[in-house]
């Protein structure tokens, strides 16, 4: 990254062709995604799309006291805070197990990496099994003498789906980390190893270090893929789920499907900001941290 | 001797964690790979098996229809009685499926091509002389990414309805390709190509278009296959776009199909989901190696 400003005095021509090959990128994603976007922020500021009165914040502020959309934003908040950092550290923990002397590695990366095979829609149905209120875990539940609960439609309905999104994601979280502890310097190990340190220490003050890149790249995947399981979500439970599933996909699928573009234009602009501001915390983490592994 | 026992004693506590490690990882593992199996064993069930076996799951559906054994619900692996007559339905008494197939390869084969071919050009312009204002299309494009698919739900739609594709493929596949989830992952891998490799090139009198094509491309073959892999496996599963932009059902991937299977016909649901699987398999076969070495990404956010 360094030396590579090194090589920005090429000729003016070249310049011109980098730019030229984001060109057709820049001028789709104008058109499917920017331009119309804007559309939006203009939905979130009228009143209705007939009269299209300029209402200024309005809609922004009854969403606020809208029951449904301060539920469906805690849930998902919920979920994300308890569901990402839980995937970044279970991957990385079990990229870690899979460092020491185990026989066929790769078998089992093939293994971990199996949840992607499968159709969602086939694994929602297996996830019904299980939880189901007379299912699996239930049944091993009261074998041991406990009380089952119907897990989906109970409060703690979240646990099944962080137990789905970490299965369905741990595996390429472990492989990305895995790649990453193979990068790791030997020698620095070795010398820390000579100098005495334990393997605690040398956890966080070298490979914790080193790491931290991939923790920040796999910490943007699992956001990404933490806002995607509201497609199995969905599937489990419908358009109407209980009320500590309802998430905020839900919020707004349903306000698309009544046509209250109003409030679904006020929805998506907030999470459009907010995901614009964590991306700015992001960016400023990996300034800090990032530096001085570098180089 | 002392001294020999001590050192052993360290030699067998280390294979014993090692032993440990190795069981927690295999019970892990088949939790982990527990619903394909489950999913591809189930297939060659009756249909009554499984209706009899999970049918409580959907019983205010077709309690009037049939009884149950039991009220619980029973996870089975192994079938009483091994039969194709699913694989029979699914494939040969009713063209349905294959036509649903048929309509999910239509739609992701197409999205991941272009979307990878955008995705070479568009990453390469990133990370050939990069300047102010490429860096701020690429953190809009970040911003982007991460979007849930509600959020692009009301622009995908407008702007199908604008250009009067709503209700066709277009309308799915047109703002499937211009999405920057593929760009960021290979914008990284890109910039790590050594410079070294550009000034020799280009001291042989390579043009820009030539440092493309026979450097950029080949150095990053892996990449580029392990994440046209995991668009393809997104796109495979889609199940919000086709509800939202397409009201014409026969137009519809087997996806879609699959995930209203669940509350009906219980009994094809295995068989079904088997054969959607078969594209995804054979892409683990040829490709894991890739998924694995394809991405050395340096990680971070700009690479």
């Amino acid at each position: 990254m360094r030396n590579k400003t090194k090589n920005q005095c090429g000729r003016k021509g070249e310049r011109i062709f980098s730019n030229v090959c984001v060109l057709p990128s820049l001028i789709g994603v104008m058109i499917f995604f920017l331009v119309p976007f804007c559309i939006v922020v203009y939905y979130s500021l009228i009143s209705n799309p007939v009269t299209k009165e300029f209402v200024g914040l309005e809609n922004y502020t009854k969403l606020f006291s809208n029951a449904a959309f301060t539920k469906a934003a805690k849930n998902t908040a919920f979920f994300s805070l308890v569901a990402v950092p839980l995937s970044v550290i279970l991957s990385l923990g079990l990229a870690m197990l899979l460092e020491r002397n185990i026989p066929g590695k790769s078998v089992f990366r093939t293994f971990f990496l199996s949840p992607l095979m499968v159709p969602t829609a086939s694994v929602v149905l297996v996830w019904q099994v299980l939880f189901h209120n007379h299912g699996t875990i239930n049944q091993i539940i009261e074998h041991f003498g406990g009380q089952g609960i119907d897990w989906i439609k109970s409060p703690h309905g979240q646990v099944v789906i962080i137990c789905m999104f970490l299965w369905k994601n741990l595996g390429y979280n472990m492989i990305l980390f895995m790649s990453a502890l193979c990068a790791i310097p030997r020698d620095i190990i070795e010398v820390a190893e000579l100098e005495g340190a334990g393997s605690f220490y040398q956890f966080v003050h070298i490979k914790l270090r080193y790491l931290s890149p991939t923790i920040l790249f796999v910490l943007i995947l699992s956001l990404i893929n933490s806002f995607k399981i509201f497609r199995e979500v969905y599937l489990l439970t419908g358009n109407y789920p209980q009320e500590k599933l309802y998430m905020l996909q839900h919020f707004m699928n349903n306000t698309f499907n009544s046509l209250d573009y109003q409030k679904l234009s006020a929805a998506a602009v907030l999470f459009a900001l907010l995901m614009i501001v964590i991306m700015a915390i992001l960016l400023a983490a990996e300034n800090i941290f990032g530096k001085d592994v570098e180089n | 001797m002392k001294r020999r026992t001590g050192v052993l004693s360290i030699k067998n506590r280390k294979k014993f964690l090692d032993i440990a490690t190795l069981i927690f990882i295999i019970l892990l593992a088949a939790v982990f790979l527990m619903p394909t199996i489950l999913t591809f064993a189930n297939s060659f069930m009756t249909s009554n098996e499984i209706s009899a076996n999970y049918g409580t799951m959907f019983s205010n559906m077709t309690e009037n229809k049939k009884t149950f054994i039991s009220s619980n619900v029973n996870l089975k692996f192994i079938p009483d009685k091994v039969t194709f007559d699913q694989y029979k339905a699914v494939l040969i008494q009713n063209s349905d499926y294959l036509i649903k197939f048929w309509n999910s390869v239509l739609l992701t084969v197409p999205i991941t091509v272009f979307q990878m071919l955008v995705a070479i050009l568009t990453s390469y312009g990133f990370s050939r002389y990069p300047n102010r204002f490429k860096g701020i299309i690429f953190f809009a494009y970040i911003i982007l990414m991460i979007m849930p698919y509600q959020v692009t739900l009301v622009p995908n739609f407008l702007v199908a309805e604008k250009f009067n594709i709503l209700n066709t493929r277009s309308a799915i596949i047109l703002p499937a390709v211009f999405s920057p989830f593929s760009i960021f992952l290979l914008t990284k891998v890109m910039r790590r190509i050594p410079v070294s490799y550009v000034e020799a090139a280009k001291l042989d009198g390579a043009g820009e278009l030539k440092i493309l094509t026979k450097i950029y491309i080949p150095l990053c073959k892996g990449a580029i296959v392990s994440i046209a892999m995991l668009v393809f496996i997104d796109y495979w599963n889609m199940v919000e776009q086709p509800l939202v932009l397409m009201k014409e059902n026969t137009l519809h991937p087997l996806s879609v199909f699959l995930s209203q299977i669940n509350t009906g016909d219980i009994g094809l649901a295995f068989a079904v989901g088997s054969v959607y699987m078969i594209p995804t398999v054979l892409m683990f076969l040829y490709g894991e190696d890739y998924l694995v070495e394809g991405i050395t990404y340096s990680g971070g956010i700009k690479g």
